[in-house]
């Protein structure tokens, strides 16, 4: 599997990254070659072998519905960017 | 006192040949002298160290100190430190004060250990050089132009130079085992659920372990004592008790089935290291081993498969990183999409969008079935290799690496072939198994370690292996030249 310019570029926009121009051929290439390292993955036939999801087999483990939080909005907001009002602020998404 | 156990140390602050404050300021001087050489700290505490020093003075002059009270340590700057910055190696969390301790660091802390830093290390993890840190390379203590191996490379070359007796670090495909290896100390990677994953920032979750570097088995057996055991905040972790690891240390090794697979072997391990594996080997037939040829076919497979399995859970795990609740903002995003890619673009290094790439190709419409599918199933057929393995042997013994430490620089343009030099670890994050490497000897003045893996939940065996062989050579004593 090879990737182009137009790959990289889509990939880049959906794991919403900022890439480079000038860095596209370089990543296209370096993706490329891992892409072919996983390649062979394909030379085995897995027909039939159940998927491994956790190492152990375990299932979620659940607890008891009820609140065991408890507030800490202002100090996790003391770490953010930029908040008002308790709110993380963000540019305008709706004009 | 810096060439000391941790054992060692204990028993002469209850002896009170000095206090935890004094040999706190020992290692601090060791650090403020030797760092700048290896830029394996990215953050010193000096403050918070001799204020825990004095607290742990105090427990051990009114009977209230444990085995770990008053030892000063090393954090990886993976595990999130309350008060303290927490960069995971990367520019995006340069500015993040952590809200919260991780569960390793509460259980270290209350046992009264004393932190004197947090470690260089890959950013975010991935790497098996120390060479992706946004703070820059950390140099191998053996010889200052090869790489510490990573991710845990800061926590290896702190141990290595006795910087600290012991450091914490994080093993996803080798992240302790291989740098432990490179640095000549010892380090495990317990079975995958076995310490708590809590506070600690997430690469690939169903692989991240986190485990103890230090000198000697006998140390890791008690730091693992310490920091392994259940905890509800992690929905991963095993809820079992924590054997006493220093009690079975001298068990006999009489009658102990120890598998080769033939497939850590074979071409790809550099001739040396081979010979010094055999000697180890060797060793462990006089201590009365029985040593029996095993086969683990997938083993090639393990790389490919790792380098989906990873990224995948990676390119989820690190979308939380977007410019909006905590951690680096790009300056005057025009918009909310400009926001969310600057920031990302600008606050992570290139290995890591690699690595993003790579997971959200894997994951998206289309190839899901083709890659992340697939990956799983292999997985299960590697996982599988060992069970058949575990029959019939009761750990398993090879290489924790093909080479030697390579040099700063060596691999670093070359993404696949930094990948392969996890050869023979990967498949066991895989597995969710257990593993450590120790100290075996040398080719030229850079370390071999010997990679011992084990069944589930059977680090008490390993540990037992390690130390007993520890018991009758000495490489795990070495310190390198210049930092003696």
């Amino acid at each position: 599997m090879s990737l182009n310019k137009s790959d990289v570029e889509k990939i880049a926009h959906l794991a919403r990254l900022q890439i480079e121009e000038a860095d596209i051929p370089l990543y296209a290439n370096n993706l490329s070659n891992i892409l072919q390292l996983v390649e062979q993955m394909s030379a085995v036939d897995t027909t039939g072998v159940e998927i491994m999801a956790h190492p152990l087999d375990a299932g979620q483990r659940l607890r008891a519905d009820v609140v065991t939080e408890i507030d800490q909005r202002a100090l996790f907001q003391s770490i953010a960017p930029q908040v008002e009002a308790g709110l993380y602020l963000v540019p305008k998404v709706i004009e | 006192m810096h060439n000391k156990t941790i054992v060692e140390l204990s028993a002469d602050l209850r002896a009170k040949k000095y206090s935890s404050e004094e040999l706190t300021r020992a290692f601090l001087a060791r650090v403020e002298k030797f760092n700048p050489q290896l830029n394996a700290l990215v953050t010193l505490t000096a403050e918070h160290a001799l204020a825990a020093a004095r607290s742990a003075d105090a427990r051990i002059a009114n009977g209230t100190a444990e085995p770990l009270t008053g030892i000063p340590i090393v954090q990886k700057d993976i595990f999130c430190t309350l008060g303290v910055k927490t960069t995971c190696g990367s520019k995006m969390l340069d500015n993040f004060i952590a809200p919260y301790d991780a569960t390793t660091v509460i259980k270290l802390k209350e046992a009264g250990t004393v932190m004197l830093g947090k470690a260089n290390m890959d950013e975010f993890a991935m790497g098996s050089s120390n060479e992706t840190s946004y703070y820059g390379a950390v140099r191998n203590p053996w010889d200052l132009s090869a790489v510490p191996g990573g991710s845990s490379g800061g926590s290896a070359a702190v141990v290595a130079a006795r910087l600290a007796p012991a450091a914490t670090g994080t093993d996803t495909g080798g992240s302790i085992r291989q740098p432990a290896a490179l640095c000549g100390i010892t380090g495990i990677k317990p079975t995958y659920g076995r310490v708590s994953r809590y506070g600690m920032i997430a690469f690939a979750s169903s692989l991240d372990q986190a485990g103890p570097m230090a000198r000697s088995a006998e140390d890791c057996a008690m730091l693992l004592g310490t920091m392994a055991g259940f905890d509800t905040l992690d929905s991963t972790s095993v809820d079992m008790p924590v054997p006493d690891y220093r009690a079975t240390l001298n068990n006999s090794l009489q009658g102990l089935k120890i598998g080769l697979p033939k497939e850590y072997f074979g071409d790809g391990l550099d001739a040396q290291v081979g010979k010094v594996i055999d000697g180890a080997i060797k060793q462990y037939r006089a201590l009365g081993a029985e040593i029996v040829e095993i086969t683990l076919p997938n083993t090639m497979l393990s790389v490919p498969t790792y380098y989906v399995v990873a990224p995948a859970e990676c390119s989820s795990n690190l979308s939380r990183f977007d410019g909006v609740r905590f951690g680096y903002r790009c300056k005057d995003p025009k918009d909310l999409a400009d926001l969310y890619k600057r920031s990302r673009g600008e606050g992570f290094g290139a290995e890591v969008k690699r690595r993003i790439m790579i997971g959200t190709y894997a994951l998206s419409a289309g190839y899901y079935d083709a890659y992340y599918a697939k990956a799983q199933q292999l997985r299960r057929l590697i996982s599988e290799d060992f069970k058949q393995a575990f029959k019939h042997v009761d750990v398993i013994m090879g290489p924790t690496s093909p080479t030697v430490a390579f040099n700063l620089g060596e691999k670093l343009a070359d993404p696949v072939t930094m990948y392969l030099s996890d050869i023979y670890t990967i498949a066991v994050n895989l597995a969710g198994l257990p593993g450590m490497s120790i100290p075996a000897g040398f080719v030229g003045q850079r370390p071999v370690g010997l990679q011992i893996i084990g069944n589930y939940f059977d680090e008490a065996r390993l540990l037992n292996a390690a130390h007993k062989y520890q018991q009758v050579t000495d490489w795990h004593q070495r310190v390198p030249e210049g930092f003696k």
